[in-house]
């Protein structure tokens, strides 16, 4: 790898695993919270599965970055501006509703990259994928179910559900947008641009919103700015209770 | 918050949804045993949260689920005349064969 693409790649390494990081941390809020036993095992069982690929992502940056930081040094000696997850999967869990919403358009959304990364060049990166894979089309399934649970239950769970669908859309058009770091990487078989998954990702996500009898949002103004390590305030609160024990006790091991 | 109320949950007063026993393969060819119960609101969410609960750790191949009120049981008045296991009635029980050397015994 040449300079230019490792750089390239360690940036886009930083994507995926922040990603599932912050997403991951967001849905373990719910642990021992959850509206009924089963459902906050499944929920705990969809964040340690995201925080696994995080795991292996981050450490793979890590090696690709050269600088002798490991996986734990990039999830908790980071500050906000240098994450690189988009918002959407920093936004607050806020009822079961924005949760499921949250994690049904991010899952297939994953679904889809995972899904073409299995196949990159990089070979550590493909392994990875295609174990994540594995676990995202369990994601996908189980949000899923849920969406359409309460989107076509009562009264209350349709209203909710709709309006948490109204309030996360502004936050996916991010998802999409690749930039020359996603379009140099594609060219060589590393990465995967997000745009190509688009079309795929709003077809599937039609699907199970009319099966839900929910109504799909317009597209209007779209947040951006996580891939750049410009965020919420949001999440500068969730990294202040994540990093709080790594950071006062730096190099501690147990 | 409190628990979802949704459609298929049962009515009159009841915040808990519908109970359903467990069923898991340990193996191909192995049988499905009981591995405990769920509650979950329909068949499918059933299934994930006895995949979630029973089968994280490699210990099942194939899940079934089953609503526990289907379920017919004996009840424990039965004990005497439906399980009385007929002891005095030494034709019912195997036991007078030698078993060829290289058979597994169970």
């Amino acid at each position: 790898m040449d300079e230019q693409t490792s750089r390239d790649f360690f940036e886009y390494l930083l994507r995926l695993g922040d990603d599932r990081l912050i997403l991951g941390h967001r849905v373990s809020e719910w642990c021992g919270h959850g509206p009924i036993l089963e459902e906050d095992i499944a929920l705990s069982n969809i964040a340690l599965d995201l925080l696994g690929q995080a795991n292996l992502l981050l450490q793979l940056a890590g090696q690709v970055e050269g600088q002798g930081r490991d996986q734990d040094a990039l999830a908790y000696f980071r500050e906000a501006t240098q994450f690189r997850n988009a918002i959407l999967c920093e936004t607050p869990n806020g009822d079961f509703g924005d949760t499921i919403v949250r994690q049904f358009l991010y899952s297939v959304y994953a679904l889809l990259v995972l899904d073409q990364l299995q196949r990159c060049r990089h070979e550590a990166l493909a392994g990875i994928a295609a174990k994540a894979y594995k676990e995202a089309r369990y994601h996908v399934r189980h949000s899923g179910e849920w969406l359409i649970k309460l989107g076509d239950g009562t009264e209350e769970s349709h209203r909710r559900v709709q309006a948490a669908l109204d309030k996360a859309w502004s936050y996916t058009g991010e998802l999409f947008v690749g930039d020359d770091i996603e379009r140099r990487l594609a060219a060589q078989g590393l990465a995967v641009d997000p745009a190509s998954v688009r079309e795929g990702w709003l077809a599937q996500v039609k699907d199970v919103v009319a099966i839900a009898t929910l109504t799909l949002p317009a597209d209007g103004y779209m947040q951006r700015g996580g891939r750049t390590g410009r965020h919420t305030e949001h999440l500068g609160h969730l990294l202040a209770e994540m990093q709080i024990v790594a950071r006062s006790f730096p190099g501690a091991s147990w | 918050m409190t628990s979802p109320t949704i459609a298929t949950a049962p009515k009159g007063g009841e915040t808990q949804w519908p109970l359903w026993e467990v069923f898991t393969q340990e193996e191909a060819g192995a049988p499905h045993q009981h591995a405990g119960s769920v509650h979950a609101a329909d068949a499918e969410l059933a299934l994930q949260n006895a995949r979630d609960v029973y089968a994280r750790r490699n210990e099942a191949i194939s899940i079934w689920v089953v609503p526990s009120v289907t379920i017919i049981a004996s009840t424990p008045e039965d004990v005497g005349p439906f399980f009385d296991p007929a002891n005095d009635k030494a034709y019912r029980h195997p036991q007078f064969f030698k078993t060829p050397r290289g058979v597994r015994v169970f």
